[in-house]
This record gives structure tokens, C-alpha cells and sequence, in this order.
């Protein structure tokens, strides 16, 4: 289902009107194309945008139910759960998850199998209960405003009910720059919160607690691995996969990169679907971003009608704020805009739904970091050899490496080689290289902020992780920061959503999670052969070119989305000195070398193209959030009283 | 402009976007202060290369000669004293 907002009153606050519930949901109008029901009673609102038309609502239009829901996302076990629950299984959603409630209390989230945020208002108790599923896929965010409490699927649907324009909280700026994604229950916006996966907030009596229902989790015994032969669980891990392909279907429809996860996934739906899949991928004129030859492979090997979206810089680079909009936060990547061009491709074909390999690298252990980790330990254990950084050139090809440029790898990769015992050993190297974009923080903008961001995390990481295996620990880093903070969100679910499509996951089912969870390392990165159960799982499914090609880390063009140009107006308008100085987030000065750097074509390096990106993103969401926040208001025609107070703000 | 001058404003210009002469010391260690990223020699190269005329083998690409400001002076004197 679509949209969700609401507003609860905490004690003494001016109850909720249908108008704010209104204006909450039309914020989000591609979550709500088919209309919207609403739901008031004292001290309570909620809101539930509709993705199709509302069909009878089954045992909701009774008088007063004790327990009201709304929700967005999906159930995969439905079925099942209304056999056990004795509800007809054309029950809505929301009329599910109450009468789960009924029977299960809170602990009704651990019933379900699915990508889930939703609002359950019990009320014989009077208590408010948000929940979010288990690995953050469905948004949901919330803030404190006068004495009530608002939550809805967008921040964005947040914002009209503001007294003052919002303001971007530094510290989250901060994570950004260094995890490349503020970390949950931080937004980029100061005094909006969200849930973080797998986390319920339960409201009662005016208080708000916070209570972690699941978390990702690892063996800390060795006889809590999964002790089968590695054929036995190939079988169980194809099994258990295609089952969670089958709940997801249909339509048949998917995105196919060209990469072992997507193609998995389609050869899995060719064999349970009805007629071929429809399968949707991006094209890149350069050619080291372009995969289009695989995809081509793939689908002429399961037969799927295929349709293939190209994208030019210059359209990348127009459609830019569009994606900052939907995203709701800068990035350092511009990555997340064609999957907003892709997700177009799939609505304009007639889709609502598309299954995508998404999880895959971080549940069955797929990412380069993941190797890098394992050399550096590898090196760390004789940090005097030549010969085992040499390793590194596998994954860098582009790397200065020959013997001699030792010196070069220590530089880079040997960082905290001394401390290989700390959780964060694996992703060391990046966020420093990450976080040395921080240089063009404003001096202002740095004397807000206090703690190191890394040193933070480290704080708030669960302490049996340190008896987990090194590869488990640095999925662990992957899957809570990065997946579900950009992956799923920034380049994902608002991405998709922005064209009202459907995102479903397969590789996020959280039976595969917790079957990868207890697979020995050995299983999934194989010394430095990545995946290896899942490619023995499906070897017998996929063309070889397909199974043996080298990982492609999926890219779009950064600064060369740019330059040489024309750029568009609004880069030049927002990376101006006067821009940059009135918001004060960056030095005018050294932002306008970096653009000298670019216009004169100067090979850039990694770090440049995310510092450009992270400047011009962050410029983007001023313009829209925080300058726009007014004209947004001021659209809306909340009445002259409103009005006066923001032209005299 | 002196190789000094002409090497100083590039590094301050270009890895460390200011002007300010006060934030980069000769001796400083490119690598340790995180002055330069893997991809960030590549640049350096094409800029030696480019401004004074000579050619960086790929057995040149070390720390020895492409580490600091000093190291960088040193090694494109004795480039062009082989020219």
C-alpha cells in the first residue's frame, strides 16, 4: 500500500484536523495516485495514501474498531497469515495487521515476512504504535512539533506542519561526508527522526519508546554455523530463494544490471513464472559503465522481453534536483539519478512492481570491501611482507603497484593495519578517503561539530561484535549504514517510488538473511572468490560468461555529468560564491577551485567527484527544503495568518 | 616562477583548494596527511609531466621521489638534468 502519515497529540495540543492530514499526503502524490482514506478521533490522525483504488474495505467499515492502521509496503506471507488468523484472504493489509495485533500484541511484527512501515492506533489503550521492517526498506520518518507527534513516509509530508523552515542538523551533513549517509534515527534534518530498521516506536501516555524488535546477527560459537556440506546448502540457499522469488510474483518484471545477483534472480522467475519476465536495464555511452553486452546475454538466455533505458550525461545531469526531491538528502554519487529514469522505463511499460537483486553483495558476502578487508588482514598478519599487499592490484587494476609503489599501498590500505581488531578494520580506508571531502566544510559548519563521526559509530556498535568473524563484522558495517541509508533508500525505494513503482527484494527476505547469517565466511567470500555458495547455487542456471565475469560496481558518471557541459543553470546559480556563502555549509573559496579543477579537464580523482557531487546534492536540498519550504507553504494557501509570519520570517 | 612556487600552488590549488601557503610545509607527507587519494597520483603525474616537460616512468611512481614538495623538487631537477 502507499503513503502513510499521521499526527498524534501528546498531551494538550490542538487535536488533528483532516486539512493537515490532507496536506501531509499531498506532499507525497505518487504514493497516493489512487486517492486516500482517512481516520480522526480524539487526540489521533491518520492517513493512508492508496496505490490502487480501494476495493471494499473488509471489516473497517464497522463502527469504531478498536485497533486502526495504516500501512505502505507489502506482506509476502498474507496467505498465510490469514489461514492461521481465520481472516478471508481477500483481508486488507491493514485489517490483517489488526487483527494480528489483536492476537499478538507489538510482537505481531515478528510474524511478518515483508517490506513494511506502518501506524496502529489501539484505541481502547490509547497507545500509537509505528513499526518499520526488519532491513529498512519502507521509510518512515518522525518529528516532535508542539506538543505533537507527526510521522509519515517522507519527510517532505512533515514540513507543512512546521512553524519555522526546517534547518539541516551538521551532524548529519558530517556522516554523510564519511559514511556517504546520515545514520538512522538521523535525517539531514534537524529535529526529524526516523525508525531504524527493524524498530518499533510505541506512543502512550505521551511518552515515545523506542524498541528494537530484530537486528542483523552473527555466530559468535562455531557450532552455531551451519555445519551441512556446502552442495546441501547450494540446494537449501536455490530453494529458499526461489521461494522468496515466488512470493514476490507477479508481475513478472525485473531489473537486470547484468551481474550474477539480477540475472539469479531472473533465471529464478523464468523457471516459476507463467510466460517470459520483463526485464529493464540501463545503458551508459561510456563504455566503462556500460554493461548493456551481459544484459544482452542474460536475456537472450531467458527469453525475457527486454527493454534497455540509455542514459547521456547531459539528461543525468538535468534530472538531478528531480532526484534530490525524491531523496530527501544529498549523496556523493550520482548513481541514484538514472534509477529514476529506470524506474520510468518500468511505469511507462504498465509496471507497479519490479524485483531487483538489491542485498545480495551484503547478505552472501559480494563486495569488494569485503576482499580489500581480507587482503589487509591477510598483510596485517606480516605487515613487513611485499609480497601480500600485492594482492591489492586484483581489485585496483588502476593502482600505481609495482613492487616498489609499496610505500603507495601502505599509504592507502595500510591504514589502522596495526588495529586489525577493531570492528571498523574493514571500512577504515573508505570513510577516511570519504571523509577528507570534509575539507571543504565551511569554517562555521566545523565548529558545530564535536565528536568524529567514525568514533561515534564505533560507540554504538553491539558489543558481541566483536566476537564475530571479520568478514561477518564488515557485512555487519554494509548492511546497517550503507544499505539500508543509501542503497535502499537515496538510490532505491525513493528512486522507484518517484514513478510509483514497487520495489521487492528477494535477497532481503529474511529467511535468506538468516540462513547466509550462519553460513561459515569460507562460504560466501571463498579466499578472494566472492559469492561463492550463491554461484554454486545457481551455476547450473546461468550462461557461463555471466556466472565468471568480474564484478561491475554499478556507476553512473559524476563529474562527468558535468564537464566539460553545458551544465545546467542551477549548478553555476548553486555553487556560486553568494549561494555557497548565504547557506554556509562550504568554503566559497575552495569550492571555486574545484570547479577551476573541473572545467580544465583535469583527470579528478575519486575523491573529487564525490566531493563535487556531495557539494552541488547538498546545495540542491537547501534549495528545495529549506529555501522552498516557505514558497511550498505559501502554494498551499494555509490562510493569512501562516502566510504573515513567514514573509516576516 | 621557481619548480618551488610553480609545484606549491599547484598542490594548494588543486588537493588542497586555498591559497593559504600556511597549511603545506615542503617535508609534509602527501600520503600521511592524506593530501592525496589512490586515485590522486595519476593527477600528480599528468601535472609533472604536463608543466615541466619531462616523462615519469611507471618505476618512478614512488614515495622517494613523489612524496613531498621537497622530494617532488628534487626528482624533476634530476629529470631535467637528464634531458
Amino acid at each position: 500500500m502507499g503513503a502513510i502519515a499521521g499526527i498524534a497529540d501528546l498531551g494538550g495540543a490542538p487535536g488533528p484536523t483532516r486539512a493537515e492530514l490532507s496536506a501531509m499526503l499531498g506532499a507525497m502524490p505518487a504514493r497516493r495516485p489512487a486517492g486516500a482514506v482517512y481516520y480522526l478521533d480524539r487526540g489521533i490522525g491518520l492517513a493512508q495514501g492508496l496505490l490502487q483504488p480501494a476495493a471494499k474495505v473488509a471489516g473497517e467499515g464497522r463502527n469504531q474498531p478498536d485497533v486502526r492502521v495504516v500501512c505502505s509496503g507489502e506482506i509476502y506471507n498474507r496467505h498465510e497469515l490469514c489461514r492461521q488468523l481465520g481472516a478471508t484472504s481477500g483481508a486488507t493489509l491493514p485489517h490483517l495487521l489488526a487483527a494480528l495485533y489483536r492476537q499478538h500484541g507489538t510482537g505481531c511484527v515478528h510474524r511478518l515476512n515483508g517490506q513494511f512501515a506502518f501506524a496502529l492506533w489501539d484505541r481502547l489503550r490509547r497507545r500509537l504504535l509505528l513499526a518499520r521492517d526488519r532491513v529498512g526498506i519502507m521509510p518512515l520518518h518522525y518529528s516532535l512539533q508542539r506538543g505533537r507527534l507527526l510521522f509519515a513516509s517522507e519527510i517532505k509530508a512533515l514540513l507543512p506542519l512546521f512553524d519555522q523552515a526546517p534547518e539541516l542538523d551538521p551532524v548529519a551533513l558530517d556522516q554523510l561526508f564519511t559514511f556517504w549517509t546520515a545514520r538512522p534515527p538521523r535525517t539531514l534534518f534537524r529535529g526529524v527522526q526516523q525508525l531504524l530498521p527493524g524498530e518499533l516506536l510505541v506512543v502512550e501516555g505521551g511518552r515515545l519508546r523506542r524498541q528494537r524488535y530484530w537486528d542483523w546477527e552473527f555466530p559468535v560459537e562455531p557450532d552455531q554455523y551451519a555445519a551441512a556440506a556446502p552442495d546441501r546448502l547450494a540446494d537449501e540457499l536455490r530453494a529458499l530463494l526461489a521461494d522468496a522469488v515466488r512470493l514476490r510474483l507477479p508481475p513478472s518484471a525485473a531489473y537486470l544490471s547484468g551481474g550474477l545477483d539480477s540475472s539469479a534472480l531472473v533465471a529464478l522467475m523464468r523457471q516459476l513464472g507463467e510466460g517470459p519476465p520483463h526485464t529493464f536495464s540501463l545503458g551508459f555511452p561510456e563504455a566503462g559503465l556500460d554493461e548493456s553486452r551481459y544484459q544482452r546475454r542474460m536475456a537472450a538466455a531467458v527469453g525475457s522481453v527486454h527493454r534497455q533505458r540509455q542514459c547521456r550525461p547531459a539528461e543525468i545531469a538535468a534530472r538531478l534536483p528531480e532526484a534530490v526531491r525524491h531523496a530527501e538528502t544529498p549523496f556523493l554519487r550520482m548513481a541514484p539519478v538514472p534509477m529514476s529514469l529506470l524506474s520510468a522505463e518500468a511505469r511507462q511499460a504498465g509496471f507497479a512492481a519490479v524485483l531487483t537483486g538489491e542485498g545480495a553483495d551484503e547478505v552472501l558476502g559480494g563486495y569488494d570491501i569485503f576482499k580489500e578487508a581480507a587482503i589487509r588482514r591477510f598483510w596485517a598478519r606480516q605487515p613487513q611482507s611485499t609480497l601480500r599487499p600485492q594482492l591489492l592490484r586484483r581489485l585496483y587494476p588502476y593502482l600505481p603497484l609495482q613492487q616498489q609503489g609499496l610505500t603507495y599501498l601502505r599509504g592507502f590500505f595500510g591504514r589502522g593495519l596495526e588495529q586489525a581488531a577493531r570492528p571498523c578494520f574493514s571500512h577504515l580506508p573508505r570513510w577516511t578517503t570519504t571523509a577528507m571531502c570534509k575539507q571543504f566544510f565551511a569554517a562555521e559548519l566545523k565548529a558545530a561539530l564535536e565528536e568524529d563521526a567514525i568514533a561515534q559509530l564505533e560507540q554504538e556498535l553491539p558489543p558481541a561484535m566483536t566476537r564475530w568473524a571479520p568478514l561477518n563484522q564488515a557485512q555487519y558495517l554494509e548492511m546497517t549504514i550503507l544499505l539500508p541509508g543509501y542503497l535502499l533508500a537515496a538510490q532505491g525505494e525513493r528512486m522507484l517510488m518517484a514513478n510509483t513503482i514497487t520495489g521487492r527484494f528477494p535477497f532481503l527476505d529474511h529467511r535468506v538473511i538468516e540462513f547466509a547469517a550462519r553460513l561459515p565466511p569460507h562460504l560466501k567470500l571463498n579466499v578472494l572468490n566472492e559469492k561463492y555458495l550463491l554461484k554454486k547455487a545457481v551455476s547450473g542456471l546461468l550462461p557461463e560468461e555471466i556466472l565468471e565475469r568480474h564484478k561491475q560496481p554499478y556507476r553512473a558518471p559524476d563529474i562527468a555529468a558535468f564537464f566539460p557541459g553545458p551544465q545546467p543553470d542551477y549548478v553555476m546559480d548553486l555553487l556560486g560564491t553568494a549561494a555557497l556563502r548565504r547557506n554556509g555549509y562550504f568554503c566559497p573559496r575552495k569550492v571555486e577551485r574545484l570547479l577551476r579543477k573541473a572545467r580544465a579537464g583535469q583527470t579528478l580523482g575519486v575523491r573529487d567527484n564525490m566531493a563535487f557531487v556531495g557539494i552541488l546534492t547538498t546545495q540542491l536540498w537547501h534549495h528545495v527544503f529549506i529555501d522552498g519550504w516557505g514558497a511550498e507553504e505559501r502554494r498551499r494557501d494555509r490562510g493569512p495568518d501562516r502566510q504573515q509570519r513567514i514573509a516576516g520570517a | 616562477m621557481t619548480i618551488e612556487q610553480r609545484l606549491r600552488t599547484y598542490i594548494l590549488d588543486s588537493f588542497l583548494f586555498t591559497d593559504d601557503e600556511s597549511v603545506l610545509d615542503n617535508d609534509d607527507s602527501f600520503l600521511e596527511k592524506g593530501i592525496i587519494d589512490s586515485t590522486g597520483i595519476m593527477e600528480m603525474v599528468s601535472f609533472l609531466e604536463q608543466e615541466f616537460g619531462i616523462q615519469v616512468d611507471d618505476e618512478d611512481m614512488v614515495p622517494e621521489n613523489l612524496d613531498s614538495v621537497s622530494r617532488i623538487i628534487a626528482f624533476v631537477s634530476r629529470k631535467r638534468a637528464l634531458v
